[in-house]
């Protein structure tokens, strides 16, 4: 390499640097804000940095959480993000298996309804998707009903309002499989069930973290959905939670929100950077779906 | 083969398309019916022909948050592609930490649009105070700035890895060739490198005018669609005619908002799509 390539590449490292450091000033911000008392923390002195007076120490921290119930908000939001995504996987992938292998007019009619469900904002079926939620019941018979305005089986409505996603992108890799593989295990004596979780299923590895990724993203960090259909008294995930410190009548509690912001950043802050390879890898295979 | 695989239908495809017909395809019909009809719930509904879609019209909202939406998708459509395709140049050269800008750069990518949004509400209301400028739910220009400067650090890390991967798949030996032929880096790019990343380019604009135009979350936390609506896009204004205002009309009304809402990002997806396949370079 030649010099004045290697000092303009040296420029650029320190340029770049320095945007990163402002990239994340408003993370360092809500955290030096988190650590200030109620009072210190208005529009005008945000940008001040906690001194000895105004330092709280992590007194926003256990109010945000003892409060409003932090870690039972976390375990809800865990559970319907790890379910909803362990059902899309496992359901969609073996979907869109079926309607890779047959073909037939149906099959390809669920594939274009598929992707036509990407496309669709969810204010369109906001208000008829939540009341059918709601008012869905299955008895069975009479011992328990089975609803679907709870946590526990939010992953059927996730199931059905994320199958666009991931479905075209399972077709997607599935059409690149070559049949012959199939075929040979179809002929040693396996039946489709044995053949697709012991021959297709391990191909998929690679796609299902794409998919499991940008649906988790999606699913972790989703409002308007959980919102609507669960019961906001009992449950809330935690976007639903920080929505609650800004408190009735317009008060809202800075302190505090700004520890639960941070709360809600940090986990999401260490998956990433212990998955950071295949979460970069996710999001590059999953924009094929353009 | 096909017809062994037929047999086990339930299996395969059962759980999907149950959860499919139940949470898209019954939410969707009932959705587009109910366009046609006054009702406060989905039960009390009753046919009354297109009267909802004339009265979205007259709605000054609406077309308010139409225009102010169609804005919006311009500009930040226009910031986070420069802004993804700038950093993703600057990083696919051989500088030192690369990976530790990366990382940065993506991280907004995770955090829910909720949080966002008061982070920058926060942000740049002390910012403003700071300015002595009218605060942001005071100010629907200093809300749609505000939500430009947002969404675009929120996506430019997303762009930025889907242009390095593009300029990744650029073969060498095309770069080499036009440096050796005298080509400036100004030229190797627009020349060679530029047309190489249409593809790329396509899934972009594909992503950010979709998310631009599908945006809520972001919306409702940093403005509330404040100053008296001024700073809505069109999602938060369905949301709000929805849930936001009271009297038997105004469901239907907001229903009939969704369906031509979805007929905009539907339309807006295939033009866009075949206008941009068709400049792809072929390899």
């Amino acid at each position: 390499m030649s010099k004045s390539k290697a000092r303009s590449n040296l420029i650029w490292s320190i340029v770049m640097t320095i945007v990163c450091v402002i990239y994340m000033y408003p993370i360092f911000m809500v955290l030096m804000n988190s650590l200030k008392v109620e009072s210190a923390i208005s529009t005008s002195t945000a940008f001040q940095l906690p001194n000895s007076e105004t330092f709280a120490g992590l007194d926003n921290y256990v109010n945000a959480i003892t409060s409003r119930g932090f870690f039972a908000s976390f375990g809800y939001t865990l559970f319907i993000t790890v379910s909803s995504v362990a059902a899309i996987l496992l359901f969609c992938s073996m979907f869109a298996w079926y309607i890779t292998r047959v073909r037939s007019w149906v099959t390809k009619a669920l594939y274009l309804l598929c992707a036509f469900s990407m496309v669709v904002p969810f204010q369109m079926v906001m208000f008829t998707l939540s009341s059918l939620a709601d008012s869905m019941r299955i008895n069975f018979f009479g011992l328990y009903t089975l609803r679907f305005n709870t946590p526990w089986m939010l992953w059927f409505v996730y199931l059905g309002f994320g199958a666009g996603l991931a479905v075209f992108m399972f077709c997607g890799f599935m059409r690149s499989v070559p049949l012959e593989i199939e075929e040979a295990s179809m002929i040693d004596g396996c039946n489709p069930l044995q053949t697709y979780f012991k021959v297709v299923f391990p191909l998929l590895k690679p796609t299902m973290v794409s998919v499991g990724i940008l649906e988790a993203m999606w699913i972790w960090n989703d409002y308007l959905l959980p919102t609507l259909i669960l019961d906001i008294d009992k449950y809330k995930t935690i976007s639903m939670l920080i929505q609650y410190f800004r408190g009735s009548y317009g008060r809202v509690e800075m302190g505090p929100m700004m520890a639960c912001i941070m709360l809600a950043i940090f986990p999401i802050v260490i998956v990433y950077l212990a998955g950071q390879k295949h979460i970069i890898k996710g999001v590059v295979s999953g924009a094929v779906k353009g | 083969m096909e017809k062994a695989i037929r047999k086990y239908w339930p299996i395969f495809v059962l759980p999907t398309l149950l959860a499919f017909i139940f949470g898209f395809i019954i939410p969707f019909v009932e959705g587009v019916y109910l366009a046609f009809c006054q009702f406060t719930t989905v039960k009390d509904a009753t046919f009354i022909g297109l009267s909802n879609f004339t009265k979205v019209f007259a709605d000054s909202t609406f077309t308010h948050a139409f225009w102010y939406n169609c804005a919006f998708v311009v500009v930040s459509t226009l910031v986070i592609n420069a802004g993804g395709l700038a950093v993703a140049l600057i990083l696919t050269k051989a500088i030192r930490g690369t990976n530790a800008f990366r990382t940065v750069f993506f991280m907004p990518n995770l955090i829910g649009g909720i949080v966002l949004g008061y982070i920058w509400q926060i942000l740049l209301n002390c910012a403003l105070s700071l300015l002595e400028k009218p605060l942001l739910r005071l100010d629907a220009t200093a809300g749609f700035w505000g939500l430009v400067i947002l969404m675009a650090w929120q996506q430019i890390g997303y762009m930025m890895i889907i242009y390095i991967a593009g300029l990744q798949s650029i073969p060498d030996t095309l770069t080499e060739a036009a440096e050796i032929d005298g080509a400036t880096p100004w030229q190797t790019f627009w020349k060679v490198k530029f047309p190489m990343l249409m593809p790329s380019l396509t899934i972009c604009l594909f992503l950010t005018i979709t998310n631009s135009f599908k945006l809520f979350d972001q919306n409702m936390a940093l403005t509330g669609g404040e100053p008296n609506h001024a700073s809505e896009l069109l999602a938060y204004n369905i949301y709000y005619t929805f849930y936001g205002r009271s009297g038997p009309q105004w469901r239907g009304i907001g229903q009939a908002k969704a369906v031509i809402f979805c007929l905009i990002v539907v339309a807006i997806s295939l033009i866009q799509l075949r206008s941009t396949r068709r400049k792809e370079v072929q390899q």
